[in-house]
């Protein structure tokens, strides 16, 4: 097999500038792919490490309602329930107002009993617990930052401002926590406020009330009973809420921002579309233009079969080497700082099998015509330049006298059907 | 009509029609050709355009089927052998030697030769070793990593004349063979085809217009209108 590849290489050298274009589009189609996927496949496995241990009661409304704290006990009282804590969403900005990372304000021994998933030195914990301005924040943070216990963080809030008016808040470090593993590890880039500032220093009337309350329960086969007993509780209350598992509620997150997925792939479907028919006709001329070359193959004893796959082959060879450089360099900017601060995507798996699976599909659509083409030609006809129409002309070809013919059974003229 | 009754007839041909169908009209090219054509026999078939001549070399070589008749190559029947098994015998039998070369322009002239190699189990090695020897034989061997178009037209059909020859065929098809070589050119080149013929024993059949490339040829077989109305010695 790989006594050919010369020669599928050699068809592709033909025409170097009109390859080299080809490959050009190619390999911008499987940037834009690699990077699109990626996106696709960071927010769709966002949530999939989520265990279905632990639960989000939020205001059946939204989740940006917020609910009275005094729901937390009751909460705390259905029977299956190990811990409970609560969890307001911060929104707060860093230095020149470019830096934003999630920042939620926690009880933090509640913190510790719901997500025994961070791991932290046990006088950091000590710490965070009892000053009132301190937070938390995951290595992947500290790290972006330089930030270090003891250092403090002022935060501009965009959506709670203190009781005198500001928005801003500062918070002392007082631990740095690790994920337990490598998954949870990727995960620690958040910041975790004390609720004693938060709650003591936001406006009065705000005081007093939870985003949310995160619950764990000792069986995770029993999660969907204990999320119904919940919204039973505080059902045609004033505070009705809607329990969900975690993964849930955090997919129902990402899909305030769209459907990430189906602009995606709507985004990835047209760039493929075009790439579709430059690859496809400049396939097709390639091969138009090699007829006599194919004929005399065909003349030496390679047999029909075998003309038709080397085609494919170059079809293939020109797909796999476009992909190669776009996901190359699709790989290279996802490594750059500004895109890993901005939404730090990786060529995973998942987008690798996706860039492998388009390089399959678009090397049958356009390969399939041209090699076809080539394993119905007729030596004596193509070394004398008679070539029958290609597989898409062909049909082209058809489709047009359709058109004809209708055009004329509608406009009431003689509709004598099309040889 | 036979040229010699004491050689093998290697291409025996009886009967042999061709006949094309061009929209709704059927063209017979060939009526009834009967040829013996014997293993080591050097043949120029002549005739008009439309002839058939190369209707009939095509016949030959396996790159066109006969509407009827009989055509043995070797004592095996050809006319009815299904494609791929066509392919496979025109591999082992036939080498072929056109008029415009048919050199595959981004090839070197050895990679070129080595064409037909790749459809045997030889190693790269043995394949460029069996290209260098028949570049050799055509004197063209110093120009073996040139591609088509650093050659002259002589220096090209040379190279096709190596491809033809690298796998060993017992039959040559040429078809004008010097019809865009300039005298010299085509002198030198028919005189190579004749010491193929004679040296090592290639039965040659060429297609050719001009009546001093037949002399070259051991006989010279003359068509007219689809039917073979001369033969003629040289």
């Amino acid at each position: 097999m790989f006594k050919y590849v010369n020669l599928v290489l050699s068809g592709l050298l033909r025409k170097k500038l009109r390859t080299t274009l080809t490959l050009l589009s190619l390999a911008a189609a499987f940037t834009l792919l690699g990077l699109l996927q990626a996106v696709n496949s960071l927010f769709s496995g966002a949530a999939d490490f989520l265990g279905a241990n632990r639960l989000i009661s939020q205001a059946s409304t939204s989740f940006t309602q917020p609910l009275p704290m005094r729901l937390l006990p009751q909460i705390e009282a259905v029977p299956g329930v190990q811990a409970v804590s609560h969890s307001q969403f911060f929104g707060g900005v860093y230095g020149e107002g470019r830096n934003f990372f999630p920042q939620f304000a926690v009880n933090p021994l509640r913190l510790r009993q719901t997500y025994p998933e961070w791991v932290m030195p046990e006088d950091n914990w000590r710490n965070f617990t009892s000053t009132q301005d301190s937070a938390i924040v995951g290595r992947q943070l500290a790290d972006q930052f330089g930030w270090k216990v003891g250092d403090t963080v002022p935060l501009n809030s965009f959506i709670w401002s203190k009781a005198n008016g500001s928005r801003t808040w500062e918070w002392r470090i007082a631990g740095i926590f690790d994920g337990k593993d490598e998954e949870w590890q990727k995960r620690a880039a958040l910041m975790y406020l004390n609720y004693g500032q938060f709650d003591e220093g936001r406006n009065p009337g705000a005081r007093g009330l939870a985003g949310v309350f995160v619950v764990r329960v000792n069986n995770s086969s029993e999660s969907e009973r204990i999320a119904s007993a919940i919204d039973a509780k505080f059902k045609n209350s004033s505070d009705e809420t809607k329990t969900q598992s975690e993964q849930e509620f955090q997919l129902g997150f990402i899909r305030q921002l769209g459907d990430i997925g189906l602009i995606v792939n709507l985004i990835t479907g047209a760039v493929f579309f075009s790439i579709l028919f430059l690859t496809g006709v400049a396939m097709s001329q390639a091969v138009r233009e090699r007829i006599p070359e194919l004929a005399v193959l065909k003349c030496l004893g390679f047999k029909d079969g075998t003309v038709m796959w080397l085609v494919l082959a170059e079809a293939f060879a020109l797909c796999l080497i476009g992909a190669g450089i776009g996901m190359g360099l699709a790989s290279a900017l996802m490594t750059l700082p500004f895109i890993q601060n901005t939404i730090p995507v990786q060529a995973d798996a998942f987008v690798w099998v996706i860039a492998a699976l388009s390089v399959v599909v678009l090397t049958l659509l356009v390969g399939v015509p041209p090699a076809y083409t080539a394993q119905r030609l007729k030596i004596v006809d193509a070394l004398a330049g008679r070539t029958d129409d290609s597989f898409l002309e062909a049909i082209l070809r058809k489709a047009v006298r359709a058109a004809q013919w209708l055009g004329r059974l509608v406009t009431g003229k003689s509709a004598e059907i099309p040889h | 009509m036979s040229a010699d009754a004491s050689l093998f007839p290697l291409v025996e041909i009886r009967q042999l029609t061709k006949a094309y169908v061009r929209g709704k009209q059927v063209l017979e090219v060939l009526h009834g050709i009967n040829l013996d054509i014997p293993e080591g026999d050097f043949v120029a078939l002549m005739g008009p355009s439309g002839s058939g001549k190369t209707t009939l070399l095509n016949l030959i070589g396996g790159i066109d089927s006969p509407t009827g008749g009989v055509l043995k190559i070797d004592g095996q029947r050809i006319d009815d052998l299904p494609g791929d098994q066509l392919a496979a015998w025109r591999a082992n039998t036939v080498g072929f030697i056109f008029q415009s070369y048919n050199l595959m322009p981004v090839l070197s002239a050895q990679k070129n030769v080595e064409l037909p190699l790749l459809l045997t189990d030889m190693s790269a090695g043995e394949r460029r070793d069996r290209a260098r020897i028949a570049l050799q034989l055509v004197g063209i061997l110093d120009r073996a990593s040139h591609k088509p178009n650093e050659l002259s037209g002589g220096q090209q059909q040379r190279v096709a004349i190596a491809r033809a020859l690298v796998s060993d065929p017992r039959i040559l098809i040429c078809d004008e063979p010097t019809g865009d070589l300039d005298r010299k050119t085509a002198d030198e080149v028919l005189t190579l085809l004749q010491q193929l013929n004679r040296e090592f024993g290639k039965t040659i059949v060429m297609v050719t217009h001009d009546p001093k490339a037949a002399e070259y040829a051991r006989r010279t077989v003359h068509l007219d209108k689809g039917t073979l109305v001369t033969e003629a010695a040289h």
